[in-house]
């Protein structure tokens, strides 16, 4: 046992206990106080915090189980880190078949948070390809949880944010790919209608596409951009991968966020005008393509002590280009932009949890250094527009929405409720049910 | 082929270090205690990529079982070209004061059955004229200090007897390697506070392969205990006996 563990927005600070997890068999440790799984810790708010009680760190249930190099399918604990899949599985001509913006996540954490990546519109969510798990209850009770075996336990620890008890393993459908690189294609586009036309364009021939925005320019530049569209690209046995073991590393916290207003402004302009073409093609290793902040180890620092929050939303489809319109206005005016502003448009495939937080619609991520009251108010603002579109925020990169808002996000939390595990708690959960 | 043998497998850095064999393409041959745990183990390094992987069960303190257990490991393999002994607890220093019987209790697991073990495989691998025979030693062996020299005194024991045996096996092209890690952050550590001498598992690992591989005789993992120990080794007693460490 020992104190620590944060969220990767380094806000809020909690003081909590860590009990690590060594063996998938035993039973969950009897302890005073609530537990709450803990991956790698890289949710961004509290949902994987849980003050005053204890986290139960997964990071030791490391161990491989099987896998199938013929059909693709993997059976692994639920500790294991998405990176160590992929060393192990790429140079058989395998990849997850959905990823997050960083390797750095837990098994457990993919399905507790039923994470999406720039697939969405094509493949869903992570939990569309758990083809299995084992949910062990604080009961001693274990259930093996699939679309078929219990599958409204499966439903509700699906995007049950580590709430229905400790996720011990799972089995998940790989992707097979012809070898690492990505064909990818960048366009830059002048405005959000832009970025819209380039979606519609791209999703139907594109597995991977995203869009990075200038989120601070405004008028007629408003929601300029980069589109990136990829696939995985036939395979270059000559091509000689890049060592991911050079990696950088943030090596301190410094005392103020270097993200600011001067900073933001310079850096997405110069961002936006990093290519004089439209369009740039290349081919490219699926680290930096997938994964460019995992270049630099711990970049959550450079926000300074008091960390920073992400907001990460969705609106419907009906009147989305206005609403995001409206919400890039909204911060535009409010000066305090975003390093990082993603967009990107979901598809249609239903996802099995009850909880998940994609659905069909046009999603923004963005994250601000915490300036406390002024980017509270910012956010507050932005959850007004969502409410009023009827979209929802991402509970894995909440450290502050309301209960109201979360309760009309998320209807299915009365039905989900009865599955938490009753000596399971979070701090998100704590908050959002007051 | 790589034929490895690991006994104490299912410890932290022994895990580290058969993932790294494993990664290799090797066969592998696990001994532990706690079979449950070895089954594991096991199934994981052969996704990692292990040609083979078998184990059997074995408590160290119990003598008389050590030498069915190691002819299993032979003839499974073969020709074994890497032994790790990997077992070991970390005692506590007060209880063991406190305790003739916990003392010698501890002193068997972490000296005497690690001699034990040596004493048997050596005229193996002396028939076989090749291979090597890893022993993770500790810095503790270098020098007692009131902190842990019940521990300290048994590495030591498990230090000098590997000196002896590597001098005895290096005429027949069998190295021995005497591994001397500091504080590496595993379960048998975990109610410690870690600060920057504390080294991960997988760290310690890379260190023990590259050591095997290179023919090294001894190793200090991380490398900066080398000098760390020089000096703690040449502290006159008249300025060790005030100092805690």
């Amino acid at each position: 046992m020992s104190a620590g563990g944060h969220s990767w927005g380094r806000y809020p600070q909690v003081n909590q206990t860590v009990v690590d997890l060594t063996d998938r068999h035993r039973q969950l440790p009897a302890v005073g106080g609530s537990l709450l799984p803990y991956g790698n810790g890289r949710s961004y708010g509290d949902s994987c915090l849980n003050a005053g009680n204890i986290v139960l760190r997964t990071r030791a249930l490391d161990h491989f189980i099987a896998f199938d190099t013929g059909t693709g399918v993997l059976e692994c604990e639920a500790g294991l880190l998405l990176s160590q899949i992929l060393d192990l599985v790429v140079p058989q001509g395998w990849f997850v078949p959905v990823t997050p913006g960083t390797r750095f996540v837990t098994i457990g954490g993919a399905i507790a948070n039923d994470v999406h990546g720039k697939n969405h519109h094509r493949a869903g969510n992570f939990g569309r390809h758990v083809l299995e798990l084992e949910l062990l209850r604080s009961d001693g009770s274990r259930r093996i949880c699939s679309r078929n075996e219990n599958p409204e336990w499966f439903a509700a620890t699906v995007g049950g944010l580590g709430l229905t008890g400790l996720i011990t393993r799972a089995s998940i459908q790989l992707r097979r790919i012809a070898g690492p690189w990505m064909s990818t294609e960048v366009h830059r586009f002048d405005n959000l209608a832009g970025f819209f036309r380039l979606s519609e364009q791209s999703d139907r021939d594109y597995e991977y596409t995203v869009a990075w925005i200038d989120c601070l320019a405004r008028g007629k530049a408003l929601g300029r951009g980069l589109f990136t569209r990829a696939n995985h690209a036939p395979a270059h046995p000559d091509r000689r991968p890049p060592a991911s073991a050079s990696r950088l590393r943030m090596p301190f916290t410094p005392p103020l966020s270097l993200v600011n207003r001067l900073t933001l402004r310079s850096f997405n302009t110069l961002y936006y005008y990093r290519q004089r073409r439209p369009v740039v093609h290349a081919t490219t290793h699926y680290e930096p393509h997938f994964y460019p902040l995992d270049g630099i180890g711990e970049w959550n620092r450079i926000y300074g002590p008091r960390g920073f929050m992400q907001y990460q939303c969705v609106v419907p489809p009906v009147d989305a280009d206005r609403r995001i319109a409206q919400l890039l206005e909204v911060i535009a005016a409010s000066g305090r932009g975003s390093f990082l502003a993603v967009l990107k448009q979901f598809g249609n495939l239903a996802s099995p949890g009850m909880l998940s937080f994609p659905r069909p619609g046009t999603t923004l991520a963005l994250d601000f250094p915490n300036q406390g009251t002024r980017t509270l108010t910012l956010l507050d603002r932005l959850d007004d527009v969502v409410a009023a579109a009827g979209g929802a925020v991402y509970p894995a990169k909440d450290a502050r929405m309301s209960g109201a808002h979360f309760r009309q996000y998320f209807p299915a939390w009365e039905a989900f409720r009865p599955f938490v595990d009753p000596h399971f708690s979070s701090s998100f959960w704590r908050r959002v049910m007051e | 082929m790589l034929n490895v043998l690991i006994i104490g497998a299912t410890s932290a850095i022994a895990e580290a270090t058969a993932r790294c064999y494993a990664a290799r393409g090797a066969r592998l041959f696990l001994i532990a205690r706690d079979a449950a745990r070895l089954a594991d183990i096991a199934a994981d390094l052969r996704v990692r990529g292990a040609v083979g992987v078998d184990h059997a069960t074995l408590d160290v303190t119990r003598l008389d079982a050590h030498a069915d257990v190691l002819e299993r490991a032979w003839t499974t393999l073969g020709c074994i070209d890497v032994v790790l002994i990997a077992h070991g607890t970390l005692p506590d220093q007060g209880a063991c004061e406190n305790s003739v019987e916990t003392a010698l209790a501890e002193f068997a697991i972490n000296g005497t059955a690690t001699i034990a073990l040596m004493t048997a495989i050596a005229p193996r691998l002396e028939a076989q004229r090749r291979g090597v025979l890893a022993v993770i030693s500790s810095v503790a062996g270098d020098r007692g200090r009131q902190s842990n020299y019940l521990y300290g005194a048994a590495k030591a024991a498990v230090s000098t007897f590997a000196s002896g045996l590597r001098q005895r096996l290096a005429k027949v092209g069998v190295n021995v390697l005497t591994i001397k890690p500091g504080f590496v952050d595993t379960p048998m550590t975990r109610n410690f506070r870690k600060g920057a001498l504390w080294a991960k598992p997988e760290a310690i690992a890379r260190g023990i392969v590259r050591a095997a591989d290179r023919g090294r005789s001894v190793v200090y993992l991380p490398g900066f205990w080398l000098p760390i120990m020089l000096i703690i080794r040449h502290i006159p007693e008249f300025i060790f006996k005030r100092i805690k460490l």
